[in-house]
């Protein structure tokens, strides 16, 4: 039966590549015309991964494999006035901060008028990558040569993407102001193909944070790719906030390369979302490079959330620090497979990782794998994982200095999730993911003392 | 103050307090002293009103009330402070934030308005320079990184700042060096008065040089074989537990 399914889906998206592919971003491109079409049957050869794939194994992609989606569409902001101003109103509520940057994707668009930059060094590109395929295609055909896809949807992804965002640093400059990138949905029953890149050369910096959201309970999916380069000494900053609709379906690939010296964080808070999925991993191509691997899921009802991180410690002297946790409650999933690769020439390595997990129901249920892979002999590794529920002996403690047992249970929840959420150094992060915790949490209203 | 009578308790199915009879009056110090596995902490526990702990027979009245109806956060509320053994490290939570929630949750129970912010803080700070304790501690997560000098200290400062009917202090001398143990205790000795009562639990006398009790109790077997003064806990020292072993097996055969 399941075998149906994934054929029918295959024929889907074909079909849909036909009709459709003439019509994406820079069909004009005779080398991205290319890369499409090795995507495409790439896809044809992969389909869906099904739960028979060890990376795949407790996620299963049956529902989106067995579903027709269209490409999702912009709203059209001559017609669709209602459909605007109740963006615009969202967009009002989601904006992290006054002084950031804000690229607004609507549907996986690019909308120029939901948009608002600041001012710029003129040598930064920050913009949609439909209209850098069409001023400066050159910036971006480097990356895309022949990719090997690992994944049917990662594939897809490859050959349908309609838009995403692209920022390219030149050397030594920094971007001040953060880059807020919001993609809202305002439809369901779509698929939105979003590819980014993030270019950073050497001695930039930048923080980006790529933050998903919808208008209302759509069942939609959103398939990202982000692509991030760090060149020597450059720093790159990822946030990700992914507050996808209750029916969503949301699967992300994120992929840092990075030059000696440099650094890149990543966070990923995953919040919503029938199905989530992230893989990020980055890869250490130069000595001293250095990068950070945070995250956080909260995940209630139905929601399976899955995490698969990697770092390749492919260089000498590189520092990886990885730190994921998970509160759960209802019938709820986490997957977390964290893997750490320490290459034969890796000398002086020094890694760290670990995951964990705080279960506040019977039903949750978390699979965690921290894997260690060493093949050089002079390093330092350590990784761990906990799956548990709250700690009678802080409990008691808490209650012990007059605390009542409601108030002592919520904020040792809080305190969990604000261990990893006060590791950020951008605040109107920290304090939205703040407000969050606490709209999320019972009885929140007790912990008035502790914030 | 607290009136123990025929206590019987189990911890986890097991039987540990049986029998114990204590009263203690306002302003009175009352050390007890006991073996490894004579049920001292435990009775500090129970006090304090310990989940896993089950209370078989007898009564505690505290105050004129039932004490083992209340819950623990009743009890601290009402007056009772536990000094842990084992101070909890709660990631997340700052000192100050526990500090200022404690003290409000019992100052709302006494039907007294919060404190001023500025005024906690005034106050916090002058006890954490009596306790010798570094101001970075303030923002730090409560006990985490601490070491175990810091975290008794820090139960003692909880202590003087939440200003207990009753403290009891469950071996605050544990793991203390000699330099630590003065300064603990004299937190102890600056937070006696003649309404406030402690029941200090201890397996060495060295701590009652510090902090000299009223009463001395020797807990064995889940009772309390031997009352007196202060200088049984010298008398303890001199002769060991065996002694009071053999007192009690004489006594039991007599």
């Amino acid at each position: 039966m399941s075998v149906t399914a994934v054929f029918n889906a295959r024929e889907h998206y074909l079909g849909v590549f036909r009709e459709q592919s003439a019509k994406l971003a820079g069909a004009n491109l005779p080398w991205l015309k290319l890369a499409r079409d090795q995507a495409i049957e790439q896809f044809a050869g992969l389909g869906f991964p099904t739960t028979k794939h060890e990376n795949w194994k407790y996620t299963s992609l049956a529902s989106l494999a067995g579903r027709g989606l269209q490409l999702s569409m912009p709203v059209d902001a001559h017609t669709d006035g209602v459909a605007l101003g109740h963006c615009r109103t969202a967009i009002a509520n989601l904006k992290l901060d006054t002084d950031a940057h804000m690229l607004v994707f609507i549907n996986g668009h690019f909308s120029a008028k939901l948009s608002a930059f600041k001012s710029l060094p003129s040598s930064v590109v920050l913009a949609d990558i439909t209209s850098v395929l069409k001023t400066n295609p050159e910036k971006l055909e480097r990356y895309f040569g022949a990719a090997q896809y690992a994944t049917g949807v990662g594939a897809l992804n490859g050959a349908l993407f309609a838009d995403g965002y692209v920022l390219i640093v030149p050397e030594r400059i920094e971007v001040e102001a953060a880059i807020h990138v919001l993609f809202l949905q305002t439809a369901g029953d779509t698929i939105a193909n979003v590819k980014n890149f993030i270019v950073a050369e050497s001695g930039s910096r930048a923080r980006v944070v790529e933050h998903f959201a919808a208008l209302g309970d759509f069942a939609y999916f959103n398939n990202v790719s982000t692509e991030i380069s760090t060149a020597r000494g450059a720093r790159i900053e990822h946030l990700k906030l992914q507050q996808e609709s209750a029916g969503a379906s949301h699967i992300a690939d994120i992929r840092a390369s990075q030059a000696q010296a440099s650094e890149f964080a990543s966070y990923s808070f995953a919040l919503g979302g029938l199905l989530s999925r992230n893989d990020i991993a980055t890869y250490f191509d130069g000595e001293h490079a250095n990068c950070v691997m945070n995250g956080l899921y909260l995940t209630q009802g139905k929601q399976v959330v899955d995490h698969h991180t990697r770092v390749d410690h492919a260089k000498p002297r590189c520092v990886s620090r990885e730190f994921y946790k998970g509160i759960l409650d209802g019938t709820s999933r986490a997957v977390f497979n964290g893997k750490v690769i320490v290459h034969q020439d890796a000398q002086q390595t020094d890694a760290s990782q670990s995951n964990r997990n705080l279960l506040l129901s019977e039903n949750a249920e978390v699979d965690t794998k921290p894997e260690l892979e060493i093949y050089a002999d002079d390093v330092k590794c350590a990784h761990g994982a906990t799956v548990g529920q709250l700690d009678m002996n802080q409990l008691f403690y808490l209650r012990s200095r007059g605390i009542d047992a409601a108030a002592a249970r919520t904020l040792l929840i809080f305190a969990f999730a604000e261990d990893l959420v006060s590791g950020l150094t951008y605040l109107p992060l920290r304090q939205r993911m703040e407000r969050i915790l606490m709209s999320r949490l019972p009885d929140a209203d007790l912990l008035k003392e502790f914030l | 103050m607290l009136i123990i009578k025929n206590l019987h308790a189990k911890v986890d199915s097991k039987d540990i307090l049986r029998g114990i009879n204590l009263t203690i009056n306002p302003g009175e110090v009352h050390a007890i002293m006991g073996p490894n596995g004579s049920g001292k902490s435990t009775l500090a526990n129970v006090l304090a009103g310990r989940d896993n702990y089950t209370v078989t027979a007898g009564e505690i009245i505290y105050l004129g009330k039932d004490l083992l109806t209340m819950a623990a956060e009743e009890r601290a509320r009402e007056g009772i402070f536990l000094a842990f053994q084992y101070p909890v490290e709660i990631p997340g939570v700052s000192n100050i934030n526990l500090l200022k929630a404690a003290l409000n949750a019992i100052r709302k129970h006494r039907g007294e308005s919060d404190l001023d912010a500025m005024d906690f803080l005034k106050m916090v700070k002058g006890k954490m320079k009596l306790m010798q304790i570094d101001q970075s501690f303030i923002s730090r997560a409560v006990n985490e990184g601490f070491s175990g000098g810091e975290k008794k200290r820090n139960e003692v400062l909880q202590m003087s700042i939440l200003e207990p009917k009753l403290a009891i202090l469950d071996e605050t001398d544990s793991g203390l060096d000699i330099d630590a143990l003065k300064v603990v205790s004299a937190g102890v000795n600056a937070n006696r008065t003649p309404e406030r009562s402690m029941l200090v639990v201890t397996h060495y006398q060295r701590l009652l040089d510090y902090i000299v009790p009223d009463f001395v109790h020797v807990l064995a077997h889940g009772r309390i074989v031997k009352s007196g003064g202060k200088e049984l806990a010298l008398e303890l020292e001199a002769k060991g537990y065996g002694w009071i072993e053999k007192e009690v097996k004489a006594q039991a055969a007599a």
